[in-house]
């Protein structure tokens, strides 16, 4: 077959990608071998857009075993325990087939953490919807739970947090995220670096069939009118053989047969053996008439670009096949040796007797292309917001407003949908500031939380980028967890486009800088590119999944208000920070404005001293304040209890609305006992830590002083009715 | 007391429902779904899960299984049996307890916890809960309405053979403290000689106070009783 300049174009290479394909060749590649580079070169899976920038992330810090280019990132908790987590993007596929999409990106996620040798023990997603009134948003939303709640609840691993958003930007590319938490034996970890010249090269799990053929690429480009088309390029996921694939996995690692192992995921079999080819600086040959087929007549084009679910390649120790075998066995699954490694650095696909593809492994991997986009500032907004000149409102009805806005409504309709409470060890479910997670027979726990602010972003990526950082941290502290790593999923645009590019650097560049300040690296992360559909691209969107440690846990604090009587301390300075607020999007829909800013130092500060606070059982409940500023943050503390609060006008700041609904950033808010309020002041004096005590806890009602007074009661129903009336 | 739990391959509440039983003292074993003898044992345990993946009606592949046959033979004899959740489900489906377990009403799955109320506090798994005990547990199904014919429902009630009904805090039981739609509420349910017990709630995830609570814990401690 002849490769025209269509059949070039269709496999998403541009002309001069394809003469650097034939100059590593020095020949022509057929098409089987142009359907690999395809595979290989795409952004998706080559990262050449985004590779320089990467590079600049803070990934290091005593805590991290394994940073960034492993399947997932592993970081130490002590005691030989180590956890090892990943978030990772299904948002192409999420938006032409909602609930296959949404399942296999879970599935993917967890195969990436089990392959490390770690048992998964959590879940946790961010999603992102268009507008609500937008025709596709409600059923989008519905395939997407049911699809994560599917997955996750019958392989039975707990998703335990979350954020759902909504917003017209993703009206016609919706982001579907899933990180997973596992916990592995930090002498006990698998690498995919293959080793030794002649080992078995095997493959096991599910068999392959002809769904998910150019998966990676169609990822790889933006949307158009034709979306729907692209429909049999979406994987269809099978969790119970998951389970089974993730049991045997288990199991054969508790020995040491294995030498690397990586799981099939984005352009399946040929994406696995390269990876573990190359980092071994080895060849790889396979015989892919060995490969268990789903279908008749299968190709091996087909076999190598297949992104059918729910497979493994292993690289074996010698004279261990036959203990191994016994294990899939008794799953059910298939295994079979499909393949050796070799000293020729070659890629060699053989079918039928004869060599159907020979590539260098690493014209596929290090030398894939690397582009230094280029990329512009962004330029920002100087209009300034008067708030004399907006219509005059009550505070009753600005809170009201965004307590029944489907952002900031009650999300149990959608966590309700996932087993949050299997393994047994969920401390803290979604809901909170964190999720918290015992590892299994000890007395300490993780903390996880995931986290975005794609307006901050949008309107100054710089700030935004570090933002979003700050803010997960911040959930962790406030679940009484030291912030030891994160992991982040960095969804954008076109990168061919400058300004998109630029958002892309500068995010990186926010994310980088907090990570630092705070020592906090990142120690795995996925980009998701070309987030647009017809040249109308997303907001940037990175999301954040952090991990934090608490070494002995006992019953989680929450943020829900204990009791009356108790004084309501506010850490941190408030400015009244409105513009970007969601104050002024869901009264005003203004947009315009940058962000509040960031002081890492007085961010580090507060988030210690507090955490310090908490371990020192001298808070009874915490919460961090983010989008909505101090009252929706006081109003969500009331809701989930039986108590509210009475809070003072402020005495410096004049204006109320700047006051309470300003989201200033590093600040908290504590519950603390009247007995205890002298040793949490005098802490937080000793610390240089701007705090104000605003009021205190009551029964029944939520009160500002002269200005508002609500029963608890019915700010729960205003918070509950959105999904169930959607 | 000898406990024995069947593992399906797909099973996800196995390990809860191990860590539980030896917190209580029990002397457990796993007893993998291939194995075609079953240890002496005085209570075995079908656990929550997807027994083999539950694509077709939930629980009955696990029905026709080869261990099955094996459960189905120790009910006969007097040994005790608890499925809860998808062992619930899997015991409707070999027959050794009357009725079904359809789709929930609202068509999810849901995972929450809600309150039950203990209707016979007379029976070896129950005996020491008080009667009309109100208790705080776990539901995660997707098909938990449990339903019956008139006929069967009838002898349910007349023999006192109803184990639990969905409940709000107060012990009412009514239409809106009915999560998933079952038949009168019912949480659970006995078969005639009271030695076997189905369950859609969780009583092994309500054992620990620092992860739940522990109104799980008198189910287990009533069977050492």
């Amino acid at each position: 077959m002849k490769i025209t300049n269509q059949i070039i174009e269709n496999h998403g290479l541009n002309a001069s990608e394809f003469e650097n394909i034939k100059k590593l060749l020095k020949r022509d590649p057929n098409l089987l071998e142009l359907g690999i580079f395809s595979a290989m070169w795409n952004e998706h899976c080559s990262y050449k857009s985004s590779r320089l920038h990467l590079k600049k992330l803070y990934t290091k810090g005593k805590q991290v075993i394994q940073g960034p280019g492993e399947n997932a990132g592993v970081i130490d908790i002590g005691d030989n325990d180590a956890i090892v987590f990943k978030i990772e993007s299904h948002n192409h596929p999420s938006y032409i087939e909602p609930y296959q999409g949404a399942a296999t990106g879970v599935g993917g996620i967890l195969r990436d953490v089990f392959t490390m040798g770690a048992r998964p023990i959590a879940l946790l997603n961010s999603i992102h919807f268009g507008s609500p009134s937008h025709p596709k948003t409600k059923s989008l939303l519905n395939g997407v739970v049911s699809g994560i709640g599917g997955y996750g609840n019958c392989i039975g691993i707990p998703t335990v947090a979350g954020e759902t958003k909504f917003d017209e930007t993703y009206n016609e590319n919706n982001l579907v995220n899933a990180m997973a938490v596992g916990l592995a034996k930090k002498d006990k970890i698998f690498y995919s670096k293959a080793k030794g010249i002649n080992k078995s090269v095997v493959y096991v799990g599910s068999k392959t069939g002809r769904d998910g053929i150019h998966g990676a690429s169609m990822a790889s480009a933006e949307f158009d009118e034709n979306t729907e088309d692209k429909k049999p390029t979406v994987q269809v996921g099978d969790p119970f053989t998951e389970k089974l694939l993730m049991e045997a996995c288990l199991e054969l690692m508790k020995d040491n047969s294995i030498i690397s192992i990586q799981d099939m995921g984005a352009a399946g079999l040929t994406s696995s053996s390269v990876e573990m080819a190359s980092k071994g600086s080895l060849g790889m040959e396979l015989d892919l008439d060995k490969v268990p087929c789903r279908e008749k007549n299968m190709t091996p084009y087909e076999m190598m670009l297949s992104e059918s679910q729910e497979r493994m390649l292993l690289i074996l120790e010698d004279d261990k096949e036959k203990d191994a075998k016994k294990i899939f066995d008794k799953w059910d699954l298939d295994f079979m040796v499909i393949g050796k490694t070799t000293d020729t650095n070659n890629l060699t696909l053989k079918f039928n007797g004869k060599i159907e593809g020979e590539i260098p492994i690493e014209a596929l991997a290090t030398k894939a292309p690397i582009y230094d986009r280029k990329w512009i500032r962004k330029k920002i907004s100087k209009n300034k917001i008067n708030l004399k000149d907006l219509k005059k409102i009550n505070m009753e009805e600005a809170l009201v407003k965004i307590l029944s806005s489907p952002n900031h409504s009650n999300k149990s309709w959608i966590t309700n949908q996932y087993d949050q409470s299997v393994m047994c060890d969920t401390a803290q479910k979604s809901g909170s500031d964190a999720a918290i997670i015992r590892i299994h027979g000890k007395d300490k726990a993780i903390a996880v939380s995931v986290d975005s602010s794609a307006n901050y972003c949008k309107s100054h990526p710089l700030t935004g980028g570090k933002q979003i950082v700050c803010e997960n941290w911040r959930n962790l502290i406030t679940a009484g967890a030291k912030p030891l790593a994160i992991t982040n999923c960095l969804n954008f645009g076109n990168p061919e486009n400058e300004n998109i590019m630029g958002e892309f650097a500068e995010c990186l560049e926010g994310i980088k800088e907090a990570c630092e300040f705070l020592n906090y690296p990142v120690v795995s992360g996925n980009v998701s590119f070309y987030n647009g559909t017809n040249q109308k691209n997303i907001n940037p969107t990175p999301v954040i999944g952090g991990v934090g440690l608490i070494n002995k846990l006992s019953k989680p604090i929450s943020h829900n208000f204990k009791k009356d009587k108790n004084v309501i301390i506010l850490v941190g300075k408030t400015f009244g920070h409105l513009e970007q607020s969601c104050f002024l999007r869901e009264n005003y829909k203004i947009f315009d404005g940058i962000p509040p800013d960031i002081n890492l130092l007085n961010e580090k500060n507060n988030g210690e001293n507090v955490l310090k606070l908490i371990q020192n059982k001298l808070i009874l409940s915490s919460h961090d304040i983010s989008d909505g500023g101090l009252i929706l943050a006081l109003c969500e503390m009331s809701i989930s209890s039986s108590y509210g609060a009475i809070i003072k006008k402020p005495q410096k700041l004049t204006n109320l609305f700047k006051y309470f609904f300003g989201e200033d950033q590093g600040r908290y808010l504590l519950e603390v006992e009247p007995s205890n309020l002298t040793k949490v002041e005098k802490s937080l004096k000793d610390s240089n830590i701007y705090y104000e005590n605003i009021g205190f806890t009551q029964k029944d009602y939520f009160e500002i002083e002269g200005e508002l007074k609500i029963n608890i009661k019915d700010l729960f129903k205003i918070n509950n009715e959105w999904y169930n009336n959607y | 007391m000898k406990s024995s739990v069947i593992v399906f391959p797909g099973s996800n509440c196995d390990r809860d429902i191990g860590v539980a039983l030896e917190k209580m003292q029990f002397k457990n074993q796993m007893i993998w779904h291939k194995e075609t003898k079953l240890p002496k044992s005085d209570l075995i345990v079908l656990p929550g899960g997807f027994s083999y993946g539950d694509y077709l009606r939930s629980g009955a592949i696990a029905g026709k299984s080869l261990i099955i046959d094996e459960v189905v033979k120790a009910a006969n004899d007097g040994c005790l049996i608890l499925g809860i959740c998808n062992g619930f489900q899997i015991l409707t489906e070999t027959g050794l307890l009357k009725g079904t377990l359809l789709r929930n009403k609202n068509l999810k799955f849901i995972n929450k916890d809600i309150q039950i109320k203990v209707i016979n506090n007379k029976t070896k798994f129950s005996n020491k809960y008080k009667k009309n005990q109100v208790l705080k547990i776990n539901i995660a199904h997707n098909e938990g309405n449990y339903f019956t014919d008139s006929k069967h429902l009838q002898d349910l009630k007349e023999n006192n053979l109803i184990a639990f009904k969905y409940c709000d805090r107060k012990g009412s039981v009514n239409d809106q403290s009915n999560p998933n739609g079952s038949l009168e509420n019912i949480a659970g349910i006995y078969n005639s000689n009271k030695n076997i017990l189905g369950m859609m709630p969780h009583p092994e995830r309500m054992v620990d106070e620092l992860i739940s609570n522990t109104d799980g814990i008198n189910l287990f401690s009533s069977l050492l009783n």
